[in-house]
């Protein structure tokens, strides 16, 4: 995935500035920064959400695989089955159970929906993946929202995985949960990292040294630097990125 | 009162507080101020709380009022006939109100026929798309709407359903109660909608779904407990609507369901017995009065047990 040029306005408010960056197929990618940086906005742009807000405007390119996601007559909506998200707080849908939730995705994908047994499958694939299979597995016909914060955090990106996506964005997944459920997301996206491209934003620097290959660092909407995540941490080259890494401001 | 601090050097640990001071004057006239404030205070608090409880027992004054007085006139009158048979002639004893029951059922059935899809659907429009111009205006004319008399909408039913037939009908007044439906109905929806997280419709969104069919799929049904207490509430409004049925359904002294023909209902039968100068009718009045606001008790107390739903929107 390749952003050229991206930027992003929220009415006059101009909240990500000419953002140029390569993601790795295959590769997790963190963006870290201080408060209100623009971090949550650009990975917004990557999958076109940004867009649903009112008064929101994004210019630029957004290739995947080569494709620019902003290119007249692409849809939207198709682009978000391949880009998937999970948001900071847990959003199960709570009217639904927690087999239903997982496979809520299911029912908009392109081609032949999934049979009854497919699906099922698919779920239980899923649920394993968000380690979460062995807590849920005898209930699943339960209400989602039954479950504890963590475990419906992993539930959302249960339902992310199961559509399969190319890409999967996370907006600080474990900006709300325990610790103990941190690091199992943690473990997941180490995980991921052969199957899909991940880019998760975070707040926490250690939790970015800990599961990305390659860090982003962003500041008043401009990206910084961007460098693999031993090197960026150890030997960053621009000075704010220094100072944000050291502590000095953030 | 700060502690005397240890002054000696070799202190090994702060000296305890010396006895407490006696309060000088300016003390004691202080606290004896803050006393009677304080007690004054307190007794205006017990005045003011009085007040209110009164008013409240006030408010709920006319409707026990009315609850009781209807039991005691009207509930002699109830019996299995009242609920099975039709109205007997003038000077026969007995007889009921079946088709009046009867007709109010199918009238408030038709109405909420035509008037659910329609408020349901205006309201979810309207909580979409909250700011658009579109929106606004109807918004403003649900309101004006909801506070015409119910007379005219029972004027305009009669102008495009009735004269147009050349004879009343129970579809015409389905349709008048119908309309006085729609703007309650897409209040209380467009409020219930509006409680729906946009976390969980950008859940939605950012998994493929397009904008109807969250509205739809998600949102809705998130919001369906409370849209149901809303739709029950305007039901049991409509139910006891008089005036709009006078020149539509008009009333019908035979057993009827047909949609095409004049059709009995509670408030007509209620009307035209009250005002009749026959005793026996009078408590017949009653009778169906109280079968009437038993039967919207009923549709407002499912109202709100239905709203202690499963799940609690916005927590954790």
């Amino acid at each position: 995935m390749v952003a050229e040029q991206v930027n992003a306005w929220f009415g006059s408010t101009h909240a990500v500035r000419g953002v140029q960056m390569r993601i790795l197929d295959r590769h997790v990618t963190a963006i870290i920064g201080p408060s209100g940086c623009g971090k949550s906005t650009y990975l917004r742009c990557l999958n076109r959400m940004h867009e649903t807000v009112p008064n929101a405007r994004v210019e630029g390119r957004v290739l995947l695989d080569g494709r620019d996601v902003y290119g007249k007559g692409v849809n939207a909506v198709a682009v978000r089955k391949h880009v998937g998200m999970v948001f900071q707080r847990p959003t199960p849908f709570p009217t639904m159970s927690i087999r239903d939730n997982v496979a809520a995705g299911l029912r908009v994908m392109d081609g032949d929906r999934p049979s009854r047994r497919e699906a099922d499958e698919i779920v239980e694939r899923a649920l394993r993946r968000a380690a979460l299979w062995d807590e849920v597995k005898d209930r699943l016909s339960t209400g989602a929202v039954a479950l504890s914060g963590g475990q419906q955090q992993r539930l959302c990106i249960a339902r992310a995985l199961a559509t399969e996506p190319e890409v999967l964005l996370l907006d600080e997944p474990t900006a709300s949960l325990d610790p103990i459920s941190t690091q199992s997301v943690e473990e997941l996206v180490y995980e991921l990292r052969n199957s899909m491209t991940v880019v998760i934003v975070t707040h926490n620097m250690q939790q970015a040294a800990r599961v990305s290959d390659f860090t982003c660092f962003f500041l008043n909407g401009e990206m910084v630097e961007m460098g693999a995540t031993d090197s960026m941490f150890t030997t960053p080259k621009d000075s704010r990125t220094e100072a944000y890494i050291t502590g000095r401001f953030g | 009162m700060s502690e005397p601090v240890a002054t000696a050097p070799n202190a090994a640990a702060p000296t305890p507080p010396a006895a407490p001071l006696r309060p000088s004057g300016r003390q004691r006239a202080f606290a004896e101020r803050t006393a009677t404030t304080i007690g004054r205070r307190r007794v205006v608090n017990s005045i003011m709380t009085g007040v209110l409880v009164l008013f409240s027992i006030l408010a709920a004054l006319p409707l026990v009022v009315i609850l009781f007085h209807l039991l005691k006139l009207g509930a002699s009158s109830l019996s299995i006939d009242f609920f099975t048979k039709m109205p007997k002639p003038v000077g026969e004893s007995g007889g009921g109100m079946a088709n009046a029951i009867v007709g109010t059922l199918i009238l408030v059935g038709t109405g909420a026929l035509f008037g659910l899809p329609i408020g349901i659907g205006a309201g979810l429009y309207l909580a979409e798309h909250r700011e658009a111009r579109l929106a606004n205006a109807v918004r403003f004319l649900s309101d004006v709407l909801n506070g015409l008399p119910s007379i005219v909408m029972g004027i305009f039913a009669w102008q495009f359903l009735v004269r147009p037939v050349g004879h009343f009908s129970a579809l015409s007044g389905g349709v008048a109660l119908g309309v006085m439906m729609i703007p309650m109905v897409a209040r209380t929806t467009e409020e219930m909608v509006r409680l729906v997280p946009i976390s969980l419709r950008e859940a939605a969104l950012a998994l493929g779904f397009a904008r109807w069919r969250t509205s739809l799929s998600i949102v809705l049904r998130t919001a369906s407990a409370g849209i149901v207490t809303g739709a029950l509430v305007a039901l049991a409004r409509i139910a006891g609507e008089t005036a709009p049925l006078l020149f539509t359904a008009f009333g019908n002294q035979f057993w009827s369901t047909k949609l095409s023909q004049p059709i009995s209902a509670l408030p007509l039968q209620i009307f035209s017995y009250a005002i009749s100068p026959y005793d026996e009718w009078h408590t017949l009045a009653w009778a169906g009065a109280l079968v009437l606001i038993a039967l919207i008790l009923v549709l407002s107390i499912v109202a709100r047990v239905a709203t202690r739903s499963r799940f609690v929107l916005g927590g954790d």
